[in-house]
């Protein structure tokens, strides 16, 4: 089914809203239930480190690009790590080439959000002259198909192509030059992280909802979690609202999902 | 978030914050409502250091007009930063950060409103931020409530906003600009407090599902002091209005008895 806007025919809202209240969704799936994950890494030989993640219909690239570049000022001894998205016209009839819209940058924060407070990238280890010469990591996320769940599928995406990057060893020449070698070094990992996204529809939260679910949806949440069950971010999202039990509910059952996908992910370091 | 090498204490040994709260309490807030004259409604905030000003403008024409909804009005938000708002200037070029939390404010305002009443048409919320003291993101919102509520447009109930979070281990309320730096946790809520939905509701940093669940607690009961003081700057406003009405309308009864009997 595709639509041509963000709008759903009033008996297709009737038919999403009688699939949940039965507690079997319109693919047959149950209201906690994710679709079939399925996660490539190494896709994109280019790339330091790739993986191609479909999340049922939804397919979503991340790559990752090693640069030497300058930290922060605040964080002299820091590597820089950075995640953009981009959501290419091929994925969806809403997508329109151009700048990131709000949708993406939502969507790259979010992430970054998870990825950085879950501390996975060992940033002090990116560093190579304090205050001056440090490893800048890009993320890029590229969301190919659009089918629902960019959030989830986004994470997982940017995770296994961490976990399984490498970084070129370096050199000191002169005082200040740094060269890149052709030796290459896993990127340095600390922890693992998954998001959980809970669609609100009819009164009920249904778990990475797909297309046709995420367009009749009144909002919805995202909540990160990492390795050690630690909350590591939250956005809520859509023009709806949550109720007080939504909130409690959806991160209940998010410890175990998070686990689940955490599990599917590369061992990493 | 939390560097340990130049850690600054955050709770001193009486359990006081750095600028001397409990962990409990708020920052000093003064809320104005109807501080500018072209727009049709306006409020002013200043919690803590925060001075934010916020602009309602219609329901009005939608430009470009093939925006326009056909079922409801269209609510754009503006989120700004003043480039002498924070110690390092800020470039005027819409940063992502300002992009993101436009649309997370659009979306904590706009459950409260009845869109459905101005199909066609747009409304439209500029938030400016004069000086920011971390959780600019609450404290404009708290304030654009106040502005739509001053321009008229019908609402299904306030939208207040608050911040809990988590410094030097200890859970806190309302962070300012160097807990809200160094600290561990940053969760802002944003609710209806008469309906309890959740409107916004975003968090960044470490915590265990307990202190979540504690944090989130912590920012409802923030919210509802809020609240209080926003019904009251609301009412403060309107019955200054009101009394500006009924001396109208006394002179207006005046002078027309006058007329007659002359």
């Amino acid at each position: 089914m595709s639509f041509s806007y963000n709008i759903s025919p009033t008996i297709e809202k009737a038919r999403i809203y009688q699939a949940v209240l039965s507690g079997e969704r319109t693919d047959g799936r149950k209201l906690d239930e994710y679709r079939e994950i399925k996660i490539e890494t190494g896709y994109v030989k280019k790339a330091e480190g790739s993986a191609f993640v479909h999340l049922g219909d939804t397919k979503v690239i991340a790559g990752i690009k090693v640069e030497l570049g300058t930290p922060f000022p605040d964080t002299p001894e820091k590597g820089v790590f950075l995640i953009g998205a981009e959501f290419v016209p091929t994925a969806s009839p809403t997508f329109e080439p151009g700048p990131p819209d709000e949708n993406a940058i939502e969507l790259g924060r979010v992430v970054d959000r998870a990825i950085r407070h879950a501390e996975m990238i060992d940033l002090e280890k990116l560093c190579i002259i304090p205050g001056e010469k440090v490893y800048t990591v890009f993320a890029d996320i590229y969301v190919i198909d659009h089918d629902g769940n960019l959030f989830d599928a986004s994470t997982l995406a940017v995770v296994a192509a961490a976990l399984t990057a490498k970084l070129p060893k370096y050199e000191i020449v002169d005082d200040n030059t740094v060269r890149f070698l052709d030796e290459m070094v896993p990127l340095p990992i600390k922890n693992r992280v998954a998001t959980i996204t809970w669609a609100r529809i009819n009164n009920k939260l249904v778990v990475d909802p797909n297309n046709e679910e995420e367009i009749v949806m009144d909002s919805r949440i995202t909540i990160g979690i990492d390795e050690h069950d630690k909350v590591v971010a939250i956005q809520k999202g859509g023009s709806g609202y949550m109720s007080y039990e939504d909130v409690e509910y959806a991160l209940d059952k998010s410890f175990k999902l998070a686990r689940d996908l955490i599990k599917k992910l590369p061992s990493g370091g | 978030m939390s560097d340990s090498k130049q850690k600054i204490k955050l709770i001193d040994e009486k359990g006081l914050r750095v600028d001397g709260r409990k962990p409990d309490e708020l920052r000093p807030i003064s809320l104005k409502v109807g501080i500018l004259k072209q727009a049709d409604g306006s409020a002013y905030i200043e919690q803590g250091k925060n001075k934010i000003i916020v602009a309602v403008y219609g329901p009005r024409e939608l430009h470009p007009r093939h925006l326009a909804l056909p079922d409801r009005a269209l609510l754009r938000c503006t989120y700004r930063m003043s480039s002498f708002s924070v110690p390092e200037r800020k470039s005027p070029v819409p940063s992502r950060r300002e992009i993101e939390l436009s649309k997370v404010i659009r979306e904590a305002l706009e459950p409260s409103i009845f869109l459905e009443y101005f199909p066609r048409s747009a409304i439209d919320v500029y938030i400016q931020v004069l000086q920011a003291d971390g959780g600019t993101r609450t404290a404009s919102i708290t304030a654009a409530a106040l502005a739509l509520a001053d321009a008229g447009i019908p609402m299904r109930d306030l939208v207040v906003a608050c911040a809990a979070g988590k410094v030097d281990g200890q859970l806190v309320i309302d962070l300012c600009d160097e807990e809200d730096k160094e600290g561990e946790a940053d969760v802002p809520v944003a609710i209806m407090p008469q309906l309890k939905r959740v409107t916004l509701l975003q968090m960044d940093g470490s915590l265990t599902k307990e202190e979540f669940q504690q944090a989130f607690k912590m920012a409802l009961s923030g919210c509802m002091k809020i609240y209080e003081m926003q019904k009251e700057a609301l009412r403060r406003e309107f019955i200054t209005i009101r009394e500006e009405v009924l001396k109208a309308a006394e002179n207006n009864e005046n002078k027309n008895n006058k007329e007659k009997e002359a």
